[in-house]
């Protein structure tokens, strides 16, 4: 075996150009199926993040039977105990109380459904950093009766500063929830779905508003690492008494979201699969290349002495060292393309006919490349094994060579 | 002593469509030291011969014994193995590892062998001064001309110390001066070192060089002379 190594060593650089022609299919391989993935990861981390991250929180905790009728019936209050979490939960870096009901919004003739929130200015701020997201205006000062509304709202009402919403609801026991507030500033949230709904009252505010003092409906939290969500969850139902309260991550929450990630995956698989395939030709055409001008070497080598299991297993081994370049240096190619991608995203926003089609699917339409370790080893991964495996057609060439008619070539 | 036996060689090409009877039950023994031509016209069948003595080819009917050894009987791996270690090949066209040098072709057949680097080395470092090319070893096939590729084929051939040397019309691309200096260099090694040539030609002055001169025509043996030179 050390010879055979030692030979495939030698005979890569003996033969520099076709060497770095194999290596170079396997590199741009590599370079390909990376970005893909890494622009299809990237653009749902960044949906889920719009989603997750900026409003709903990877864990809420609701009264029990809360999620499924979305009562503000079952609103409750945030006892010390619920005001300790954080203090008391490993991996809970904070934790936002909410009072959140359907709503209708009108002004003038115009009128559209909301989801009024009512949040705790400074709480709320630290996990959705909402203050960031203030696009015209300003963020609530205390204890004002004002109302932040998303971009999306603001248009369809025609709202803007200054403008009064008058909000219609029903709110906690059936009493009748109005309102009227002066619109203190637009917030743009990356979910188009979000951003055409969400209405914002500081929470006593709205506490009032829906007759429900003192009372909230969810507790959403904010987890120091995405990845501890299943220990916090664990630790979280094991402490709360669940007969009063249920604790759900965001997969429970919005499995449309999961399900349609799963969807759009598979669909991805199946463009991957056609990547890898074109990338498969690829590089399968530079090995029958090599394979077909080498036949005349292969011939003597059979002829002199050489078995064709050996000589199979050094061309064999001759690939394999040229898929490792070629999967290392396309490693490395991957990290500033990739890196660029995910600093650049591709953005269709100008285009608004697009934005609008990506819309209707609840995306923004802005793309940005997943920059994770992960993704660059698979896809190294991948590629090299489907190298490794399309090495083995010099086996099946080798085993039908006839050196005499070979050596005529 | 006998060292090469073959009986009742046939082989025919083609056999389903257009048959052509390269090979009509040849009978052939060469002993050990002889420096025998085989002659003929193109199509006569010395190739097919060569390569069937060399086990590079079956024959259709017939039997190969090398050194009492049927290697008809050997199956592929084991006649690899028996061509590696007792049969030396020089070719036509040279047939040179284009991406190797010149000792590295040499040493090739002692690679696969498994000899230790030493041996090779030394053994041959002495092939290539023998052949007139100490001065090469580090030059590729690419980079010499036709006679000295040749004789770098003969040293491969000879580096392992096979029983005997098969050499299919070993100087048809040569000019005369590279035929005269291979012929020479055979011819020495078969004196001092006992090596067994058999080589097919068309050649005049190869077939003035022979002690023994086998000819066929349409894959029979016509004429086998022998010559005191």
């Amino acid at each position: 075996m050390k010879t055979l190594l030692v030979l495939a060593w030698r005979n890569i650089w003996r033969n520099k150009r076709r060497t770095w022609i194999t290596a170079a299919s396997i590199f741009f391989a590599v370079v390909l199926s990376t970005l893909m993935v890494s622009i299809q990861k990237g653009a749902w981390d960044r949906m889920e993040e719009s989603v997750v991250n900026y409003y709903f929180g990877y864990i809420q905790i609701h009264a029990k039977g809360y999620w499924n009728d979305r009562s503000i019936d079952l609103a409750f209050a945030e006892t010390d105990s619920l005001r300790a979490i954080p203090e008391r939960v490993p991996g809970v870096e904070t934790t936002v109380p909410r009072l959140e009901s359907f709503a209708l919004a009108a002004r003038g003739d115009n009128t559209t459904g909301v989801m009024v929130v009512g949040i705790d200015p400074e709480r709320e701020h630290l996990m959705t950093r909402l203050k960031d997201r203030i696009v015209a205006g300003s963020y609530f000062a205390d204890g004002e009766a004002a109302a932040l509304i998303a971009e999306g709202v603001a248009e369809r009402l025609g709202l803007s500063l200054g403008d009064t919403i008058i909000l219609l609801s029903q709110g906690y026991h059936g009493v009748n929830a109005a309102g009227k507030y002066p619109v203190k500033g637009l917030v743009h949230f990356g979910s188009p779905e979000l951003n055409k709904q969400m209405v914002y009252l500081p929470l006593p505010v709205a506490q009032y508003f829906y007759g429900a003092e003192g009372l909230i409906t969810s507790i959403a939290l904010k987890v120091e690492d995405k990845d501890e969500v299943p220990e916090v969850l664990e630790v979280l139902r094991s402490s709360l008494d669940t007969t009063r309260y249920e604790v759900m991550d965001w997969h429970e929450m919005m499995p449309e979201l999961v399900e349609a990630r799963a969807v759009d995956t598979a669909g991805n698989y199946l463009m991957l699969l056609i990547l890898y395939l074109i990338v498969s030709f690829g590089i399968f055409g530079t090995i029958l290349m090599m394979t077909a001008e080498r036949s005349y070497e292969f011939g003597v080598l059979v002829a002199i002495g050489m078995k064709r299991l050996q000589l199979s297993v050094e061309v064999w081994l001759e690939i394999l060292f040229i898929a490792f370049l070629g999967t290392f240096l396309g490693f490395l190619a991957s990290f500033p393309v990739v890196y660029w991608f995910h600093t650049h995203p591709i953005d269709f926003t100008g285009n608004k006919e697009m934005a609008e089609t990506y819309a209707r699917f609840g995306f923004e339409p802005i793309f940005p490349a997943a920059f994770e370790p992960f993704v660059f080893l698979s896809q190294a991964m991948v590629v090299f094994v489907i190298t490794t495996i399309l090495a083995l057609y010099p086996f099946w060439k080798i085993g039908r060579l006839k050196p005499v008619e070979a050596m005529r070539h | 002593m006998i060292i090469l036996k073959a009986t009742g060689l046939t082989k025919v090409y083609n056999p389903d469509t257009v048959p052509v009877h390269a090979l009509r039950g040849v009978d052939l023994e060469v002993h050990e030291g002889e420096f025998t031509a085989i002659v003929g016209p193109s199509g006569s069948g010395k190739t097919t011969l060569l390569n069937i003595i060399g086990g590079l080819d079956r024959p259709d009917e017939g039997k190969v014994w090398i050194n009492g050894t049927d290697i008809s009987t050997l199956s592929e791996n084991r006649l690899i193995d028996f061509r590696r270690d007792n049969i030396g090949f020089v070719f036509q066209s040279y047939n040179l590892i284009p991406v190797l040098t010149a000792r590295e072709n040499a040493e090739f057949v002692m690679l696969l062998q498994g000899r230790p680097k030493a041996e090779r080395m030394a053994r041959t470092g002495q092939l290539l001064q023998e052949v007139g090319l100490g001065d090469k070893m580090d030059y590729r096939p690419t980079q010499l001309s036709g006679g000295q590729q040749q004789r770098v084929a003969v040293a491969r051939a000879l580096a392992p110390k096979p029983r005997f040397i098969l050499a299919d019309e070993p100087t048809a691309n040569l000019d005369s001066v590279s035929t005269r200096n291979l012929l020479d260099i055979m011819a020495r090694l078969n004196e001092e070192e006992n090596v067994t040539f058999l080589f097919s030609t068309h050649d005049q002055r190869v077939i003035e060089r022979a002690r023994r001169v086998i000819t066929l025509e349409d894959g029979k043996i016509v004429s086998d002379e022998t010559f005191d030179r």
